[in-house]
């Protein structure tokens, strides 16, 4: 029966599955197996009738491998391979379930397993982040940009301020021997304190 | 000792004078940009000098020149190479206060050339450094989601099986090469702009544009997180790579001592090259964040310090990226191992747990001799720990490919990968910034920018420009011009930069002249090692190196690593020769600005000759003084 045309080969790795939960592989096992193909063949039109007795295993290794058929004893042959293979791969969830194995440690050889699609957002999460970090660097550029224009134009009013007073002092006083008084008397220069203090001893009269 | 020095008339007119130093200093307070304490001065060259290089070049060289016996020519050449010109830079810096061109036409006017070569290099080198961050920032996005995108390989069209070049290559291969580069299969080949890689490119240069907005009145704000971060990931690596399995095997295999490499010439040559190339001496920028100090600033401390920092960090993040390193190839060998393991089990159809990876030599030996044909057609695969643990990884090829293949493997992988993927951007924007410095100074000292013209406004011209320019890198063949200016660019001409500015200062300023100078700056005279490494040793060192590495460098053929899924020996990449054209790429990027440095100082002598008739003397450029009515404050 092995390699026959219409027989498949599962190979089951419990211990790599389960580790310590490992169960054993028995005969009640090997009929669970056959009524979750029959309950995959129910599910074929024109397949209801398949019984657990249909199908036949054979070949039962340690390793934990067999070969399988699904017969129809009423035309005396084994079903297609094709139609085997569809059936069990639109049921390979419950299969997998049934043993708590999954498509890698329940292998049918020759059965290639659907993959699951890719969960695809509708918008990728690194133009998400990219986003965030954009905007904030926009807002950091804006923000840098328009405080040094601020400073700029503060710094070119302020000497311009003093520059207007300095100019109004420098038309109101009066210049003796060439000399302005004004620098003397505030800028750089020290007013001497004493000479006021007397000043303001002398009472006015 | 040499008492060379060759003449130079004028020089006294051109520097300030010892004395003045410091009321050129009190003056300039408000008009400089000055650091605003010393931790921001040091953090910024040691950000500047640690970088990307640290931790995919020096980790490679040491595994690949005998691990441990590899640290003896390093550590020798960093104490006769990296330090003393690291000194020489920080010192002519702070005594001429001024940015690399300003300095060396100080020096000599006919020296202008070996800064503006100085700028031209920071340029390159600025120029296509960023888009290594741009696709670190690309990983970076990218890694927010669990499962990481590079651990999957994507489902082909009928959802039956995974795309054939990620089936053939692995994962990590393929959003490498095909999702993040969509790489092409030659660098003529050149494609069109891929929008994310673009993307990430606009992001990169306007991150680089927020830090260095006014020079290091913001890059010194951003160098406490910048320099500072990617230590501490480190430690969290090597915390972590430590209790990972098989961390140990990369280790000792990292450090493992093979003596007989010091013989070999190469094993020396790059040594040198390294310790040069991760100093990031000779582009100007490290002359112009020391023009910043003040005068009496211990810069002598400082270049110990900062090399010391440097060659400390090279060796820590050898380390931790061989435990990851050591992780992986562990858990390669144990993959493969079990495979064969798969692979008997499944041949002879032998119960579970009897194979282990103990017993599996005489397993086979006994499935050998029960069945001899049906053995013969079971098809093992070579499992190797060495050969896992030496696959040549360095470069972008490192980060890209292995360490995220070694996260993908770690649990909590999106944790370890975005705290990489920052390390690495701070290493490369810390860089970036040093660049930076080295372009902007000299353009602003070499008055081709108006006076008035803003920083802010000149910083965001040339990150603009470079911006545009560096849109080559978003094609398909992007990688490969990558590879060829990181190839060339960055590597001979600053070594004759480096000569020359040795030269410069020893025999054309005289280095008698720089001893009292720095007597004057931090109190006592350069001890005997300072003069024999700078007026011998060190120029030496510089010539022998750039002499060997010219020799190898021409005599190597023009070839480049290509990713061709139609290769034979895909996924191996296939070396394939530069087309003609690239040569004269290369002569340009590499000759350009060696060249500039001849180049000026002829026309510079030409412009003299023809002047001298006229006997007109050149404005000398000097500081204007207080006025009677008190200070004009500009």
């Amino acid at each position: 029966m092995p390699d026959a045309e219409n027989a498949f080969k599962v190979r089951l790795s419990i211990r790599t599955a389960l580790g310590d939960k490992a169960y054993a592989w028995d005969t009640n096992e090997e009929y669970l197996f056959k009524a979750m193909v029959a309950f995959s063949m129910r599910k074929v039109p024109n397949r209801e009738t398949t019984e657990i007795s249909h199908v036949l295993l054979c070949n039962v290794t340690q390793r934990v491998s067999f070969w399988f058929v699904v017969t129809d004893p009423s035309k005396n042959h084994t079903l297609p391979a094709v139609e085997i293979q569809s059936a069990i791969r639109m049921n390979r969830n419950r299969i997998n379930s049934a043993f708590f194995l999954n498509d890698q440690t329940l292998e049918f050889l020759k059965i290639p397993s659907t993959l699951a699609p890719p969960t695809d957002p509708t918008m990728p999460i690194w133009m998400i982040i990219f986003s965030v970090i954009f905007c904030i660097v926009i807002v950091a550029v804006m923000l840098l940009i328009f405080s040094g224009i601020r400073q700029r134009r503060r710094k070119s009013k302020g000497p311009s301020e003093v520059d207007d007073t300095e100019d109004k002092c420098e038309n109101m006083i009066t210049i003796e021997n060439g000399i302005p008084c004004d620098p003397l008397d505030t800028k750089g220069g020290h007013i001497n304190d004493v000479f006021m203090t007397e000043d303001e001893r002398l009472t006015p009269l | 000792m040499v008492r060379l020095v060759l003449p130079n008339p004028g020089l006294e007119a051109r520097i300030p004078s010892l004395g003045q130093l410091e009321t050129i200093e009190a003056e300039e307070a408000s008009s400089r940009p000055k650091w605003d304490n010393k931790a921001q001065y040091m953090l910024t060259c040691v950000g500047f000098c640690v970088g990307l290089g640290n931790v995919w070049r020096f980790p490679y060289l040491c595994q690949s020149h005998g691990g441990g016996a590899f640290m003896i020519p390093f550590l020798i050449l960093l104490v006769l190479e990296g330090i003393p010109l690291l000194h020489l830079e920080f010192a002519i810096g702070q005594r001429l206060r001024k940015g690399s061109v300003g300095v060396w036409s100080s020096i000599h006017p006919a020296l202008k050339g070996v800064g503006i070569a100085s700028m031209f290099v920071s340029f390159m080198v600025g120029y296509y450094y960023n888009t290594i961050i741009a696709w670190v920032m690309w990983y970076f996005f990218n890694s927010f989601q669990d499962p990481l995108p590079w651990s999957e390989c994507p489902l082909n069209a009928n959802r039956t099986g995974y795309v054939d070049e990620c089936a053939r290559s692995s994962s990590v291969d393929y959003f490498w090469y095909r999702e993040t580069l969509n790489i092409s299969t030659s660098i003529s080949d050149s494609g069109s702009i891929q929008w994310w890689v673009l993307l990430c490119l606009t992001c990169a240069w306007s991150v680089l544009y927020v830090c260095t907005i006014r020079g290091i009145e913001t890059t010194g704000k951003a160098v406490y997180i910048t320099s500072t971060l990617p230590y501490v990931v480190l430690t969290i690596f090597l915390i972590r790579g430590l209790t990972l399995k098989g961390a140990t095997n990369g280790i000792v295999f990292l450090f493992t001592p093979n003596v007989t490499e010091l013989a070999n010439p190469v094993t020396w040559l790059d040594a040198g090259a390294q310790v040069f190339y991760s100093f990031s001496l000779a582009f100007g920028g490290l002359i112009s964040f020391s023009s910043y100090n003040s005068v009496h600033n211990n810069c002598e401390m400082d270049a110990v310090i900062v090399s010391v920092i440097n060659g400390f960090t090279s060796v820590y993040a050898a380390t931790v990226v061989y435990s990851i390193i050591g992780f992986r190839a562990t858990e390669r060998f144990d993959d493969c191992f079990n495979t064969n393991i798969l692979t008997l089990m499944n041949g002879f159809d032998l119960p579970e747990g009897n194979v282990t990876q103990e017993n599996f030599e005489e397993m086979k030996l006994w499935c050998n001799s029960s069945d001899p044909e049906a053995f013969a057609r079971l098809r093992f695969q070579t499992c190797d720990m060495n050969s896992f643990l030496s696959e040549g990884v360095e470069g972008t090829g490192l980060a890209f490919i292995v360490f995220t293949e070694a996260i993908t493997k770690m649990p909590l992988s999106p944790l370890w990968s975005v705290l990489f993927f920052i390390m690495l951007f701070c290493l490369g924007l810390s860089s970036m910034f040093g660049n930076m410095e080295g372009v902007v100074v000299p353009l602003q000292d070499l008055r081709i920018i108006p006076k008035k013209w803003p920083k802010e406004l000149l910083t965001g011209l040339i990150c603009l420009g470079t911006y545009l320019l560096a849109f080559v890198f978003t094609l398909n063949s992007g990688q490969y011009w990558l590879s060829l200016l990181d190839g060339y660019a960055g590597s001979i001409p600053l070594l004759v930069i480096a000569f020359c500015e040795m030269f410069a200062v020893v025999y054309v300023y005289g280095v008698d002249r720089f001893n009292r100078d720095i007597e004057f700056m931090i109190g006592h005279k350069p001890n005997i090692f300072w003069q024999v490494a700078w007026r011998v040793a060190s120029p030496l060192l510089m010539l022998v190196i750039f002499l060997f590495f010219l020799v190898v460098k021409v005599n190597e053929e023009l070839v480049y690593s290509v990713w061709d899924p139609a290769y034979e020996e895909f996924p191996k990449s296939q070396k394939v020769t530069y087309p003609g054209w690239v040569y004269a790429v290369v002569v340009i990027v590499a000759g350009v600005p060696c060249l500039v440095i001849p180049g000026f100082a002829i026309y510079k002598l030409l412009r003299d000759r023809c002047q001298r008739p006229g006997d007109r003397q050149g404005l000398v450029s000097g500081l204007s003084t207080a006025s009677i009515n008190g200070d004009l404050k500009s």
